[in-house]
């Protein structure tokens, strides 16, 4: 795996060398002066040759781009290496092995001659930050969050607050004593130190508790403060900035700091919350421009937080808040095609800016100047863990008065080694100005040290000791219907008898919050019926698609899928032999390729193919083409159908009902299957289909076959009451196959199965 | 009227309460006279006693889905009238669990408060005929309460035969009491059923 880093590497830096001496990565300063020959093609040099250049190596033009994406394929490609080595990446967190191998391309940087580019504030802010961000605010379980947004809330103000002036002050002191040479530290820079390195870094817990799987409540915690606490590190680092520039600081100052504190949280919330708002109310006008939905949820968010950035308002928050807000109604209204979407992008982006910041980190390392001053590094590690740890105990104990479950003191003790430090405090430290600041290249060398301790040594501590701790961890099942049911039912409950009390707590002002939400806004922002489908509905439409998913994916097996080994209706799929099984295979795959071709030719801008491209006249060939294949077909078993013509091409089938929830209603059916009918009918289509009538006669629609292909059914043209019966069920299952999607995502995960507002 | 009962209720809160400790009898007396004068203010025939109209006046009571349910169980079996102590006794399902009770091993009367007492209650407003079952036609009309008008029967029939199977391992089509301890032994109970100010 080294040597495919060290490949990579050296591949990266044999373009690198012709091109800069001394470059920047690309946002910081302008990008040097290109020194260096360029090669063949001289531009106009030699007057003389008067031969057309066939070849030439014009590198400066592409540089930029090119550098970047060399770097994000280094990237990309390291990610890739860790996995495969399966022993490593459960002993090693992945953030640690970043760092080292950004320190190893550092080196060689270094060693070759050039100077390795530095992790610029600029890119990290703009660029590598807002991905990691969203893709945690847009998928934040909201339930767990509100239910401990006091403890999170205490955790990251007054546990910031006193981590920042515990470690300024205390370091402070050391400065003052005699044999440390650290004199010309005041106390302004202490405590801007302090702000900086005080905060949790959402990217680092991120990176290493997503690996080890503690349970929702821990999780959230750690990572819910490491979230909130931007806004008290945005105020406590302008602030101590201006108060180190201005030289004294006045209890009107402090006041302000306060005011600004609040502004600056407030702010940030009430951006994100407008953007959020903007971004729902657009997408319930997206069901004809279905391929640019997942846009609209980027650049909402992301101008979300460069607007909270123009103001200084916390940018995270705005993205959190934007995030949050957004997604139910978001969720409402756009297609299932474009929910995958914005899932994959999210976790893509946001995966592949976390790798870029570690490698940066490390690279900066070696590429930094450093002061290393052995009192202030080692002070400062110790502080900051003391800090942390006396932080956490003590507010535990005064947030225990005021919880129902309290917190254990292996929760205590979780916490508090939770609180990794990252790339956020070393870009801080980066933007302070060497002219204010004469130590700053001592106070990142204590950055990156207290960054590389908590990273390397609490990282990759926190496994085995959350083994043997015995904490708990995360429980992977999802969320069952009767949970569902019955936590709404408590919940109603509770807030009745709230009621009765005349008490007004969590569930009285939750209940309020949810009919205001039901009454005004899901109206304004969602979309035709899906405003009034109620909690309950949606959340057992997603768990019948699911299982519809999860069928399809067992695809044709001899042994039945099982899914729901209770369920009396689900029939086990007949036993095929193998060679059978083969046939029927082939048999299909031309038939499936025929409908490849015909996907071809739609146009970008919608993703209905158009009906009259198919032509009809293929269809009567293939009609009559299948007509005898089935006859073969049903020599073979008589327990395989006859793939019946279908009334619409499969392409339009399957793009009418897959790129529209809007076209789902409910339809009423008199029998006794526990099964929710689709009305197909849509304006699109001369000839709607529909599926419930066709049960009567023996055919079956293929929508099924087509997506799958080899999910076989029972019924034959002789109807059979037993097989009649089975022919309904599978047409129902059809159904389900038919509504579900080739793609079935990013592994589902719990956030999937949060309703819209719990 | 007034503080005859509230000292009757402090003597034997001990009983329900299991208010034992002393550092915690002032939060107690203050929480028990608190909802003395919620029930005083409640009880508009001033007689002692709440009638079911004297809390089907309470506004938010009356959105409320299962408000008639709650409005139940108050009343013992066959009773119009609840007095303070009955009154008591039903909200004592809801106080917090607290760590050393849930330590405390199986005594011969389980606190009120106990998780398996909260999920008794919950159950029971489910199971209206008291069978111990929870039987397809119960759920329904839960369901039904909580979903709305807008929902089919057949689709809120079909939801009702997915959560029985889910949750029935005896085959019965109903659900008993503990295939509902089982199903919901994910969910946080303790604190779900829980009024805080009432720790």
């Amino acid at each position: 795996m080294t040597s495919r880093a060290m490949t990579l590497a050296g591949l990266f830096l044999l373009l690198l060398t012709p091109g800069t001496g001394g470059s920047q990565v690309p946002g910081t300063d302008g990008a040097g002066d290109h020194g260096g020959p360029h090669g063949l093609d001289g531009h106009g040099a030699n007057a003389t040759n008067k031969a057309f250049p066939v070849l030439s190596f014009d590198y400066k033009h592409v540089q930029m781009p090119f550098e970047i994406s060399l770097w994000v394929l280094l990237a990309s490609l390291m990610k890739l290496g860790f996995h495969l080595i399966p022993r490593l990446s459960s002993i090693v967190p992945e953030s640690c092995l970043l760092i080292v191998v950004g320190l190893l391309v550092g080196g060689l940087i270094r060693v070759v001659g050039e100077d390795p580019p530095i992790l610029g504030s600029q890119l990290f802010f703009l660029c590598l930050l807002p991905p990691i961000i969203l893709d945690a605010g847009y998928f934040l379980p909201i339930r767990p969050f509100t239910e401990n947004v006091g403890t999170i809330l205490m955790f990251a103000v007054v546990g910031t607050l006193w981590n920042a002036f515990f470690v300024g002050g205390l370091l402070y002191g050391v400065c003052q004593l005699e044999g440390t040479h650290l004199g010309r530290v005041d106390l302004m820079a202490c405590l801007l130190f302090g702000s900086i390195i005080s905060a949790v870094d959402p990217v680092a817990v991120l990176a290493v508790f997503e690996e080890i799987h503690i349970n929702e409540l821990l999780h959230i915690l750690v990572f819910g403060e490491s979230l909130l606490n931007d806004a008290v590190t945005v105020v406590l680092y302008h602030l101590f900035e201006e108060f180190a520039a201005a030289g004294g600081v006045t209890i009107k100052d402090v006041f302000l700091g306060i005011v600004c504190f609040l502004v600056v949280a407030l702010g940030g919330i009430l951006v994100g919350a407008i953007y959020g708002v903007l971004a729902a109310f657009t997408s319930r006008f997206t069901s004809h421009t279905r391929v640019i939905e997942p846009l609209f949820v980027f650049l909402y968010s992301y101008m979300a937080y460069l607007s909270a950035e123009v103001f200084h308002l916390s940018g995270i928050m705005a993205l959190i808040a934007c995030g949050a807000v957004m997604r139910p109604y978001v969720e409402a209204n756009i297609s299932h095609k474009s929910h995958t979407t914005i899932k994959y992008f999210l976790k893509m982006w946001s995966s592949v800016s976390e790798t870029l910041i570690f490698i940066f980190l490390g690279v900066s390392t070696v590429a930094g100047q450093h002061h290393w001053n052995w009192t202030f590094v080692i002070c400062t590690v110790i502080l900051c863990l003391v800090a942390r740890v006396l932080g956490v105990v003590g507010l535990t104990f005064m947030i225990n008065k005021f919880r129902i479950v309290k917190l254990t003191t292996k929760d205590q003790f979780i916490i508090a080694y939770g609180g990794l430090r990252g790339a956020i405090a070393f870009s801080l430290g980066y933007l302070l100005d060497k002219v204010h600041f004469p130590m700053r290249d001592m106070f990142l060398t204590a950055i990156i040290t207290v960054i590389f301790f908590t990273v390397f040594v609490q990282g990759m501590t926190i496994r085995p000791l959350v083994d043997l701790l015995a904490v708990k961890k995360k429980q992977e099942t999802k969320r069952s219907i009767n949970e569902e049911i019955h936590t709404q039912f408590l919940d109603h409950l509770l807030t009745g008898i709230e009621d009765i009390c005349g008490h007004y707590g969590h569930h009285h002002w939750k209940d309020k919050l949810n009919r205001f939400n039901k009454k005004y806004v899901k109206k304004c922002l969602i979309a035709g019926e899906r405003s009034k489908e109620p909690q309950l509905i949606a959340f057992y439409h997603k768990m019948e698609m699911k299982q519809a998913i999860e069928l399809v994916e067992s695809g044709v097996t001899p042994a039945p899928p099982n899914i729901q080994p209770k369920k009396p209706t689900e029939r086990a799929l007949p036993q095929l032999s193998k060679s059978r099984e083969e046939e029927i295979r082939k048999i299909l795959r031309t038939n499936l390729q025929k409908t490849r071709q015909r996907l071809r030719s739609y146009n970008r801008h919608t993703l209905v193919a158009d009906p009259y491209e198919d032509g009809w006249n293929d269809m009567f060939l293939k009609r009559r083409r299948v007509m005898e294949l089935g006859k073969k077909i049903s020599e073979l078993n008589n327990y395989l159908t006859v793939p019946a013509p279908a009334p619409d091409s499969p392409t339009m089938a399957r793009a009418r009902l897959a790129s529209d929830p809007q076209a789902w209603s409910i339809k009423p059916k008199s029998d006794s299957i526990p099964t929710i009918q689709v009305d197909l009918a849509s304006p699109q289509s001369p000839d709607s289909v529909n599926m419930v009538d066709e049960f009567n006669k023996p055919s079956k629609p293929t929508e099924a076959e087509e997506e799958e292909g080899l999910m076989m059914k029972a019924p034959s043209s002789s109807a059979d009451q037993k097989e009649r019966k089975r022919d309904k069920e599978d047409g129902v299952e059809q159904q389900r196959l038919a509504r579900c999607l080739s793609d079935p995502g990013p592994s589902a995960e719990d956030d999937e199965d949060e309703p819209f507002l719990p | 009227m007034g503080l005859p009962l509230v000292e009757s209720a402090l003597q034997w809160n001990s009983g329900i309460l299991n208010a034992n400790r002393d550092p915690k009898n002032d939060d107690v007396e203050f929480q028990i006279t608190r909802l003395y004068s919620r029930f005083h203010s409640l009880d508009k025939g001033e007689n002692g006693a709440l009638s079911r109209e004297d809390f089907q006046r309470i506004p938010e009571l009356a959105i409320n889905p299962l408000g008639d349910r709650i409005i139940n169980a108050f009343f013992p079996e066959g009773e119009d009238q609840v007095n303070f102590r009955g009154f008591m006794r039903t909200l004592a399902h809801f106080r917090p669990v607290e760590d050393n009770e849930k330590s405390k091993g199986h005594d011969a009367s389980e606190p009120l408060n106990s998780r398996n007492n909260k999920l008794l209650f919950a159950f029971r407003l489910y199971d209206l005929d008291r069978d111990d079952k929870i039987s397809r036609d119960e759920l329904l009309q839960v369901l039904r309460m909580m979903v709305g008008v807008n929902i089919s029967d057949e689709q809120l029939g079909s939801i009702a035969d997915r959560t029985i199977q889910e949750a029935d391992t005896n085959g019965d089509m109903s659900i008993s009491f503990s295939e509902f301890i089982k199903v919901l032994e994910k969910v946080d109970v303790e604190q779900k059923m829980s009024i805080r100010f009432l720790h």
